[in-house]
Order: C-alpha cells, then structure tokens, then sequence
C-alpha cells in the first residue's frame, strides 16, 4: 500500500508541469499523516512509530489543537498499533509545548489506559508515571490526580487496574487533603468486585507503601496488606507476599513482629500451593527484608516446612534457593544452622519422587561446598553429590556436572572423578540428542578441571565418538568442542590425538563422515597453525575434491576458502588454486558456485 | 408428578416472544445450533452452529410498539468463528462446529467471549463503533489522488460520527493443547483463567497466554484399551476460584481442589449415587453417563443431566442427590429403539434460572420441562410455532405413558425422536427462556401479570 501510495504521488510528481508550486517538505508528512490510518497496520504502525516528526511539522499548537483529539479517539486500532502510541505519548512533553502543555496528553493517555489488552494499558500507565514527573505541583492537582479519581472510579474495571499504578507517582507531590483522598481511592480499590483490580492493588502495594509516610503506613497499609494476604482469590494472596517484602523493608525492626510476621506465618502455610510457591519463590528476598533474628526463629522452620512441601512445584522452588537461603544466614549461626535445620531436609530430597525438585537442587547444591567448607562438603555434600550423579534423571546429572567449578575450588575435582566417568559416559550415550548436545558442552569445562591426562585416558573417545552420530546437531557441537579443547591443550596435543582419527575419517564410506572431516578441519585449523593445517590437512582437503559425491566436493571449495587465511601464499598459489579452478568447472552447479566463490574471496583469479 | 391444575395454579406462565430461524423443513447441515449462552447480564444472547458461525442476538431495552413484551432479541452481530480444517498428521478432519460458547466477564465497553469447536478455542471481542476518522492530505475521501502541487498545507484527520457498526475481531487462538474433542470450556472467578476439557484431559490457561496451558487432569490410562471412561462436561465453580468439577460417563461427578496440588488427579470429592439393582439393564451404563453439569448461581448446588433424568446435588452431600426429578422417564421402556437410533448418545443440557429456584432441560419432540424445585412442580412446554400464539400463554403438553390417552394427551409412541431441544438457557436475571430446536431458536416470556 505504501508503494503504491507513494509511488502513485511520485509518478504524478514526475508529470510535466505537476508539482512546481507545491511545498516539497510536505510531501513526506502528509504522506506520513494519511498513513495513520491506512488499511495495512504496519503502514500505521510505521506512521505512529514517526509520530514526532508529523508533531514537529505541525507545530506545538496544532499538536495540541488537532493532532492529540485525532489520537484520543484512535483507541479502536490494533494492540501494537496502540502500544507504540502509549510508548510515544510518554516522551510528547516537548512537542506540545514544554511542561507547561503536557497535560494535554493527559486525554489520550486515558483512553489507552482503559482498553482491554494489558500490554498496552501498563505502557500507557506506564507513559503516564513518565510525564507525571514533568508536571508542575499545581498542574498535578489540576489536572493529573483528577485523571487519577476519574480512572479509579471508572465503571470497567481495566480503568480502576490502570488507575494502581498511578497513585505512587502522585502521592509525594500534592497537598495533604489530596493526599487523603488518594489514600481513600487506594483503600477502595483494594476491595473491589472484581479480582482484577483487587490484584492490580496487591501489586502496587509494596510501591504505594513506600511513598506513603511511616504513620499511614502502619495505621492504612498493614491493614490494607492483611486484608489483600487473606482474600478469597488465591491469585491476589500470592501477590501480598509480594508486598510483603517491600513492606517489611520499610517498618522499623521492633514492628515487624506484630505487623507483618502473622501474615508471612500464614502465608507460608497458606491451603494453596500457589500461595506457598510464591513465599518459596520470593524467599531469599522476604529473608532479607525481615532480617537475622526474625530469620533464625522463624524463617527456618518455614524454610523447612517448604523443602518438605506435599506439592512438588513448592519444593522445587525451595530447592532452587537452598543456596541463597544458607549464604544469607547470618554468619554466627550459619553453619549451626544448615548443619542441623537444612541439610537433613536437603538429604531427603535428594531421593525426592519428582524430577524437577531434584533437578532444581541439583543446579545449587554444589555451591553449599563453599558455604561449608572442606571436612564439611567431603563428609556430608560429598556423599549427596555422588548420589546425584548417579540419579535416574539426566537433568539432575547434568545439573550436577555443569557446576563442578564450585567444588574444584574447595575439595577438588579428583574426589569425584571416580564416579564422574560412569556419569559423563552414560550422558555421553543418552538416548535424547538433546542429553548428548548438553554434555557436549560442558566437555571443555571438565577437561579443564580434570586435566590432559585424565581427559586422554578417559574422554577422548567420547569426543571422537560424538563425530560420527547420527544427528547433525551433535556432530555440530562435537566440532566445536574439538576446537575448544584444541584451544585449551594447545596444537602439539591436537597433533597427537586429535588431528589424525579426524583426518582418518575422510575414508569412510559414509558420505556424512567424510563431511565432518572438512567441518573439523575448518574449526581445527586456525587453532592448529599454519605448519600442522598446510602440512596434515590441506593434502586431505585437496584429495577429496575427487569424492564422487558432490556435496563433499563443494565443501571441499567451501573449505579451502576457510582455511585459505591460514595457509602460506605458496601453498595457496601451487596446491589449492589449480584444484579450485577444476572444482569451478565441476558439472554440479553447487560446487561451481563455491569454488568460483572461494576462488574470489582468496583472490586466486 | 402434580397435576395440571397445580401447574395452572402457579404464577408462571410463558408465552412465546420470538421465534427465530427458517420456517422450512429442510434443514441445512450448517444452520443447526449447536449452543447456546447469555452474557452476565442477559444483554446479548450468544447462539453458534454446526456451520462455525456465531450469531450474537441484542436485547433492545423497551419496545414501545408491543408493550406487552418488555423486550425483544434482535441480532447485533453475526460472524463466522471456526472454519473446517484438516489435521494432515493424522488425516483427521476437524469440524467447524461450535460446542461451547463462554461469555468473559465484561471488562470494558467491548464484550468478550471463548468459542471452541473440537480442538481450537479462540478469544472474540465484540466491539461497537460509531465514529469514523475523515480528511487525506494527497487524496480525496473517495479514494482519488489530489494534485500534489495543490497541497499547500497538513491536514490532521478528524473523527466524526457515523452509523454504529459492530464488530467481531479475533483476539487470541488457543490452539494445539488438546489430542481429543473438546467438550467444554469454563471461565475461572478469578477473570483471569479458564479450563478446557476434552474427553480424557483438563487443561487450565490464562486469558492472555496462548502458547502454553497447563493440564490439570489427566484420566487417559497407560493402555487405551484399559479405557473405561471419560470426560463429559467440566465447570468452575462460580465462587470458589479453586474449585472445579467434572462428571464422567460413569454417571460420577469429581470435584477437585486445585489450592492442594498442580496436579488435580486427585479428586477431594466424589458425587455419586448408588445404582439401583431392579433398574438394571445393559442400558444402564449408556442412560447414566452425564451429559451437563451445572452449578447453581449460588454456588451450593450443582445440577446435572443423563439421559433419562436431571439431579441437583448439595456440594455438601456425595452420597446422593439432594433432588431428582424425571425428564421423560416414558422412554426407559423404549431404550432399545432409542439404542438403535442413536438417540440414547444424545447429549441434553440443562441450565438454572436466575435464582436457583427453577431448572429446564429438553427432551425430544420439541418438548422442555422446567422443575420448579420449591414448589416440587414440574412442566412440559412445546417450543413450535404452530400451538403458540402471540402473547398467548402457551399450553402444557402431557405425554400418555400406557393406558388409556386421555384428550390432548401424545401417546409415546408418536413422539417425533428427530425434533430434539439439546440447548436451553435462561435469562441470568428475568423470566426469559430460549430454547434451541435444530435450527430454530424460540424465546419465551413469563406472562405480564
């Protein structure tokens, strides 16, 4: 549509004797400004995404007059449509005016603010908090904290959701009766019908709280906060303990006992697993917020209580923050406590019936060694990695594997490789390619850890093995793990053990074997040097542009390309330019395009 | 079953406001309804077809000409939700047919509403508008190119009004969660979930993600030959935003919790009434499988339908039903000729009126009935044009179940086993019933006292 539109206009431009009299510069914004409501959205899209360039043109006055009303009432348009309008809308201060006008974006805005996908509503509410700040105090009570009572007391409950997120960004600014009023709105929507909004509440109510002063709240919002933490909806119970976080951190120590911790206790024994997901989720947060002594008396039992949780998705989300959970524990007590509270929980569920929980434990147990140091990890997290490794789960395994690096530092590795090897071998082999492909990638970390040695004697296989699988990706992955242990071992060892079982494929009879060989090839040579590629893998290269299958023959062209920057200018000109000029007159036209491709890339012509 | 005379006593009495639909025999494959829903206000009355097409129906608020009606449906918008696909994987055709209708809780002007057919469930939104945006800058309004050199200056469109149009736009599709036929869906009290359920699972989805929902029941055995039930008909609880029910072909209604796990295998309470032995017969297990289940406004009671009778259940009480009343219970000795027409499948719904005081459901003949649980009455309507005049209280019929026909008594034997009402729905507020034949649609009032 735009190329027609446009080039229908060009066209008529082009016209002898059209065109002389009219303003040139605007032609791109009428085009622009018509486009606003063409029949193809990105068309529109596009025209929104330039809205202040058509502003610009107009002018802040006609901005104001003509082009704002036109956009207020352009709420029927698509969700992305409207979204890039909200996000516009939010940086239009200066385009009508300067802070002075800005509340002429106010009616836009609030009409963005009340449609129904919420993407758009929270990035007009989003718009609003930003041009709230440029309004002057007296403006701010004229006209923006009126669009904040006008929202919270609309009839559909998407204005009274939008109306949450603008209290906090008001309420610092403006007189105290005002400051009332807003406090009353607030209450209001707190328990209102609909769930929608109650949550919207419970969401804003950790950023309301902070703005508000100590005595309201204490005296508004714990009320506020108990109300919102026992609703009938389990999905505005689990945003409280949210707000609970942010609340705690504002009350003074001695107040948390009475104000907050009823609520916590509850929360975290709540008869909804949604609930108790969110206290396990937000744990190391809450533990922060209510600090050491509340931790110790109260924290750890409720910690406990959710490792052991009847409902796997809760403990596997306590398991997730074990770590963090013990790291913040304060330091006088910390080892007292893992020792005799957390670790027989974290014992139990290392044999846990579901997968995910022991995965999820899995991914942060090893970081327990640190925290508790040497004697500690080898007698009690050792035996519990051990079991891990040889869990039925290979996610666990891996999980495992892929944080080594914490225990190398405190026991070292040698302590485990013993039951390392059955684990990293079994991975190796797993039946899903995507098992194998992550192994894979952890190889270059364990050979690092593990040393040349124990790596020669017992991975190398592996690694070799991984070049001829069955499913491309692994192969993929086995090639760039080659270069990246070649990297890490260094040319003479790839010389030694690498390069000539790789170079030994190029006879297979499988066609896919001998392409891995020219994949190899072109990953190994740069870390390999020029001596070893010109002398031991060029000759391969060169001797399989007579392959008979012609996708081995283009990547042949494709690899002499690659490799070529590495190779003298000798080699270039004598041995691979007169096989490339045979492969350019291949009767395939694959291996013509790469041969002529590579012939111009390395400047042979 | 009270005599007429108790019927008659009572103050209900119905008269037809509107009938819908073809008046023709021949009926359409496509144009058959296939569900029926009011929105939460009774405003707009939602009907969907065997051809994929919903027709959303309008109160108009007070109709002057006919004052005797308070008010009449007129159609606001028509659409055609769900097309015919092929399933390629599995060489597997999908109709187009609607079989569930849900109405999203309104949240702004526009209305939302969930259509399913067996395998996609989509998310419409019906909205209205009334003003047009006018004024190009390089063309006129009808479509012609300006003389460039003419436009010496910007114009900013404006909006002006114009005739109200409705429209029906597609705002999410819910796809791919579900390998057999959906039976229903249900809007969570939280506004911000809903469960589908197909013959073997039970998923659970937010309104605004639609590539991933989570299963919450899984009933499918290990070994499908192992299979000895499934799924009819699933509903959330109209309160509770944890609980949900759904009843099995066993003739068993599972309600679950979902605050105790993710997983809702199992159930925290099972409703289940015990066969009785001189009833039994090889139909037994086909007439007991439940075909709707229902939960009373209040959220106390639910309501479900087998083939031969409806019961109303205490949420309180598994044991039994709190109620049981008989649809047409003349046909229990005609169960082998309805086996061999297929009519013993037929799927009957049911629906409460706005203050848990009545239930109807259909049966055949174009017949309904309605239970009036208070007064422990109950009644056969007639939903045809032909014996229901305009404004006319429109009269109970009465079915001769052996012995002697008395006047104006059908005999069993010459019910028409084609005609059947499957859909019915009652006004959330008013005394205002549809009821859905195969292809006509007939609205009746309470009598204006």
């Amino acid at each position: 549509m735009f190329e027609r539109c446009s080039k229908s206009w060009r066209a008529q431009r082009s016209e002898p004797g059209g065109g002389a009299d009219g303003d040139d510069s605007l032609y791109p914004i009428a085009v622009l400004i018509d486009e606003l409501r063409n029949e193809d959205v990105q068309l529109r899209l596009n025209s929104i995404k330039k809205l202040s360039t058509i502003a610009l043109a107009l002018g802040v006055e006609r901005t104001r007059t003509e082009l704002l009303p036109f956009l207020t009432d352009t709420i029927y348009d698509e969700d992305e449509v409207l979204l890039a309008l909200a996000e516009q809308l939010g940086n239009f201060t200066m385009l009508v005016g300067g802070p002075e006008y800005v509340h002429c974006l106010l009616p836009p805005l609030e009409s963005l603010a009340t449609v129904e996908e919420t993407v758009v509503r929270d990035k007009a509410v989003e718009s609003l908090r930003k041009i709230s700040q440029e309004h002057s105090p007296v403006d701010l009570e004229v006209h923006f904290e009126p669009l904040v009572k006008r929202l919270a007391s609309g009839d559909w409950f998407t204005s009274r959701t939008s109306a949450c997120g603008l209290f906090s960004v008001c309420y610092p600014r403006v007189s105290s009766t005002v400051k009332a009023e807003i406090r009353q709105h607030f209450r209001t929507l707190c328990s209102d019908d609909t769930p929608m909004v109650r949550r919207a509440a419970a969401s804003k109510l950790g950023e309301f709280a902070k703005v508000l002063e100590l005595d309201y709240v204490k005296s508004d919002i714990i009320s506020l906060f108990t109300a919102l933490a026992s609703d009938e909806q389990d999905s505005v119970r689990l945003l409280a303990v949210e707000a609970c976080v942010s609340i705690a951190t504002l009350l003074p120590q001695e107040d948390l006992e009475t104000l907050v911790m009823p609520t916590l206790r509850q929360a975290a024994e709540d008869k909804s697993w949604r609930v108790r997901y969110m206290v396990a989720d937000k744990f190391s947060e809450l533990q922060k917020a209510v600090g050491p002594e509340i931790t110790k008396n109260d924290l750890v039992p409720a910690f406990q209580n959710l490792l052991k949780d009847c409902e796997a998705e809760v403990r596997a989300a306590a398991a997730n923050k074990v770590k963090e959970f013990c790291e913040n524990l304060p330091e006088d007590s910390r080892e007292q406590i893992i020792m005799t509270h957390i670790l027989p929980c974290v014992k139990e569920l290392v044999s846990d019936t579901n997968q995910h929980v022991k995965s999820a434990l899995a991914s942060v147990i090893m970081g327990l060694s640190t925290i508790l140091g040497k004697d500690n990890t080898v007698e009690h997290l050792l035996p519990l990695f051990l079991a891990q490794l040889k869990d039925e789960c290979p996610e666990v395994r891996l999980n495992i594997i892929s944080n080594l690096d914490c225990v190398n530092e405190v026991i070292g590795i040698r302590q485990l490789s013993q039951s390392l090897l059955p684990a990293i071998v079994e991975l190796a082999e797993d039946a899903k390619w995507r098992v194998r492909l992550a192994i894979i990638e952890y190889m270059p970390l364990l050979a690092g850890q593990l040393g040349v040695e124990f790596f020669d004697e017992k991975l190398n296989t592996l690694c070799m093995a991984w070049l001829i699988d069955h499913v491309y990706a692994i192969r993929e992955a086995a090639t760039c793990n080659l270069m990246k242990l070649v990297e890490k071992f260094g040319a003479e060892w790839a010389q030694n053990t690498i390069v000539p079982k790789v170079l030994g494929m190029a006879n297979d009879p499988n066609y896919l074997h001998r392409m891995t060989t020219l994949f190899c090839i072109n990953a190994l040579s740069e870390a390999c040097g020029q001596e070893i590629t010109t002398k031991q893998m060029l000759p391969v290269v060169l001797k399989m542009s007579n392959d008979q299958v012609a996708n081995v023959r283009f990547n042949v062209a494709k690899s002499l390309q690659k490799i070529g920057p590495v190779l003298d200018s000798n080699a270039l000109q004598t041995e691979v330019k007169p096989v490339l000029e045979k492969l350019a007159t291949d009767t395939d036209m694959d291996v013509k395009y790469f041969a002529q491709e590579a012939i111009s890339v390395l400047a042979l012509a | 079953m009270k005599s007429e005379g108790v019927w008659e006593s009572c103050d209900m009495q119905w008269c037809l406001s509107q009938a819908k639909g073809s008046l023709d025999d021949d009926v359409t494959e496509a144009d058959i309804i296939s569900t029926l829903e009011f929105n939460h206000t009774g405003e707009l009355l939602a009907t969907g077809d065997k051809g994929g097409r919903i027709v959303i129906f309008q109160q108009e608020i007070e109709n002057k000409r006919q004052p005797q009606y308070r008010s009449e449906y007129n159609v606001y918008s028509t659409f055609q939700s769900h097309e015919p696909e092929f399933d390629y994987l599995k060489s597997l055709e999908i109709e187009e047919k609607i079989n569930k209708i849900r109405w999203i809780p309104q949240k702004n002007a526009a209305h939302f509403l969930l259509s399913t057919n067996d395998k996609t469930i989509k998310l419409w939104k019906i909205s209205e508008r009334d003003k047009r945006p006018e004024g190009y800058n390089l063309k006129e309004e009808d479509g012609r190119y300006r003389d460039p050199s003419t436009v010496t200056s910007l114009r900013v469109p404006v909006f002006r009004p114009m005739d109200l149009m409705v429209e029906a736009s597609p705002r999410k599709v819910f796809a791919n969660a579900h390998t057999y036929h959906i039976n229903s869906v249900s809007v969570n009290s939280d506004n911000e979930t809903y469960l589908s359920a197909d013959d073997l699972r039970i998923n659970l989805w937010h309104l605004e993600i639609t590539d991933r929902s989570f299963n919450i029941v899984d009933i499918k055995p290990a070994n499908m030959e192992e299979l000895t039930e499934v799924i009819t008909a699933a509903e959330f609880h109209p309160h509770q935003c944890n609980t949900f029910v759904y009843s099995s072909s066993k003739g068993t209604i599972r309600m679950c919790d979902m605050r105790a796990s993710a997983l809702c295998d199992k159930h925290s309470k099972m409703f289940e009434e015990p066969e009785d032995p001189s009833n039994r017969s090889f139909f037994s297990e086909i007439i007991s499988s439940i075909s709707d289940v229902k939960f009373s406004h209040s959220g106390r009671y639910m309501m479900t339908r087998d083939y031969l009778s409806v019961k109303i259940w205490d949420l309180n009480m598994e044991s039994k039903p709190v109620e049981t009343y008989q649809v047409h219970e003349y046909l229990r000795s005609k169960l082998c000729s309805l086996y061999e027409n297929d009519c013993i499948f037929d799927k009957f719904e049911c629906c409460w009126n706005g203050n848990d005081s009545m239930v109807m459901t259909g049966s055949y003949n174009n017949f309904f009935r309605m239970f009036d649980r208070d007064h422990r009455w109950d009644v056969t309507l007639e939903a045809s044009r032909e014996n229901s005049k305009p404004f006319q209280v429109i009269k109970p019929r009465k079915v001769c179940a052996g012995g002697k026909r008395k006047k104006d008594e059908i005999s069993v034997d010459s019910l028409d086993f084609n005609k059947k009402i499957l859909h019915t729905a009652w006004h959330p507020q008013d005394s205002i019933i549809v009821v859905a034949t195969t292809n006509n649609l007939y609205i009746f009032q309470d009598k204006m006292n």
